[in-house]
């Protein structure tokens, strides 16, 4: 059995440790990663999305609207003490990089509430910090080998690669939504005054005979 | 100093000062496991979609997590086991291909079978929500797709990987993706959604190879491979 007095210093020093560690952990940028998101935004609404990001941290912002009406909308990036460090009204696309100067939520909202009637898709790719390592202890002190080097360039280059893929994605999905809006306008607009020209001679007919 | 005193300070008993230990010890693991996920509230009977644009035989992994607003304490806690979340899930078809009840915690997995716009909806299910007089509930959700979805800690126990082999594979997914993102675009590009094969292409079987002839500047012979007569149904 342990005796009190010991049991007590082995208890401070624990206490001691652990809250080092604690604030080092806080101090130190973790590993973050990337949200990417496409969603639906009615008319008349806002949509906030939240994030817990320690200081230091090198963040971005990127969005795109996918389809409705002009294909715009508001966007806000405020820190956790409510200062706007982005604020832009009816944009089709944004990136926007910074670095948290203080711990704590980031809240991001994008707005619709301009537009009476028409929905719109919003894309975005909130990438926080560096991408966690493939390893659990990649902090490690020896140097990667050559091979291992080689690899990283590849899995980075490749990384921009399908970013770009995405990017050609929703253009070529805002470009067919764009189409297909004015197919349904051209439809409408000829279609109508058709039907009302059949109409009118109907009843000219009629009423000559 | 201060933490030193506290321990010392905190009950009669040596336990109640391991309990703060512990206490801080959990915390760090708090900290050390979170991946900083993205959250958005929703209120009791909305229900929120989400949009995923994907190729065919991609798999899907959702992670959410909810907490319920307290009045009382006047801060966000976990969210009581009872309180779920009911997701479903709908191919570009609009046909349901995953509806399911999870937890206050919970994950989920699909695989596309048809390339194009899958939704995933989430929303509550709980009428005991309104005991908590009409608060909003905190989701935090993380969707990873194709290779992002894959547990490399995973590939590396079940094949023996070493780093170097791993390094190697995760480079082989990322190609993976991007071939077959590169083959649902191709189809997209020249055929946009919906419409029917041309005549010319005559399917023995599913699965049979097509020869397009596109006119471009000259010719441009190209060959697809379809599962039906419907453009979307070609790689």
């Amino acid at each position: 059995m342990l005796r009190p007095g010991s049991a007590r210093r082995w208890l401070a020093a624990a206490g001691r440790w652990s809250c080092r560690l604690l604030a080092l952990l806080l101090l130190v940028p973790g590993p973050g990663g990337a949200s990417e998101i496409t969603f639906e935004l009615p008319d008349n609404a806002k949509q906030c999305f939240y994030e817990d990001i320690t200081q230091g941290t090198k963040c971005t912002l990127e969005f795109q609207v996918i389809t409705g009406g002009h294909y715009d909308v508001d966007c806000r990036l405020e820190d956790p003490d409510g200062n706007v460090l982005y604020k832009e009204m009816k944009k089709q696309y944004d990136s926007f990089t910074f670095t948290a100067s203080k711990n704590g939520t980031y809240k991001f909202c994008f707005s619709n509430e301009f537009s009476t009637f028409t929905h719109k898709t919003v894309y975005f790719d909130f990438q926080v910090g560096e991408d966690p390592p493939l390893f659990p202890s990649e902090n490690r002190v020896s140097a990667l080998t050559q091979m291992e080097s080689a690899c990283v360039s590849i899995h980075e280059a490749l990384k921009s690669v399908i970013d770009y893929q995405t990017h050609f994605r929703l253009r070529e999905a805002q470009g067919r939504s764009r189409a297909e809006d004015l197919n349904t306008r051209v439809a409408y607009c000829t279609c109508l005054p058709r039907r009302i020209l059949l109409l009118g001679a109907g009843r000219g007919g009629e009423n000559n005979s | 100093m201060a933490a030193e005193q506290g321990v010392l300070f905190v009950g009669p008993w040596p336990g109640a000062g391991l309990g703060r230990v512990i206490r801080a010890l959990l915390l760090l693991l708090c900290f050390a496991a979170r991946g900083g996920t993205l959250y958005f509230h929703i209120g009791e009977t909305e229900k929120k979609c989400f949009i995923e644009e994907i190729p065919d035989e991609t798999m899907v992994i959702g992670n959410y997590r909810t907490q319920l607003y307290d009045k009382q304490r006047e801060e966000y806690q976990p969210a009581t086991p009872g309180l779920g979340m009911f997701v479903e899930v709908k191919d570009p078809e609009d046909k349901v291909i995953l509806a399911r009840q999870y937890g206050s915690e919970g994950r989920f997995t699909f695989t596309s079978h048809t390339p194009g716009e899958h939704q995933i909806c989430l929303h509550s299910n709980s009428t005991k929500f309104s005991l908590f007089a009409g608060g909003m509930l905190r989701v935090h959700l993380d969707i990873q797709v194709g290779e992002h979805a894959n547990d490399y800690a995973e590939i590396a126990a079940k094949d023996k990987l070493s780093e170097l082999q791993l390094r190697v594979r995760q480079l082989v997914e990322q190609v993976e993706q991007i071939q077959k993102e590169q083959n649902y675009q191709r189809v997209r590009g020249w055929a946009g959604s919906g419409g029917l094969l041309p005549r010319s292409c005559q399917l023995t079987h599913p699965g049979a190879a097509c020869q397009i002839h596109y006119e471009t500047q000259g010719t441009y012979l190209s060959e697809l491979h379809c599962k039906s007569k419907r453009w979307d149904d070609c790689y």
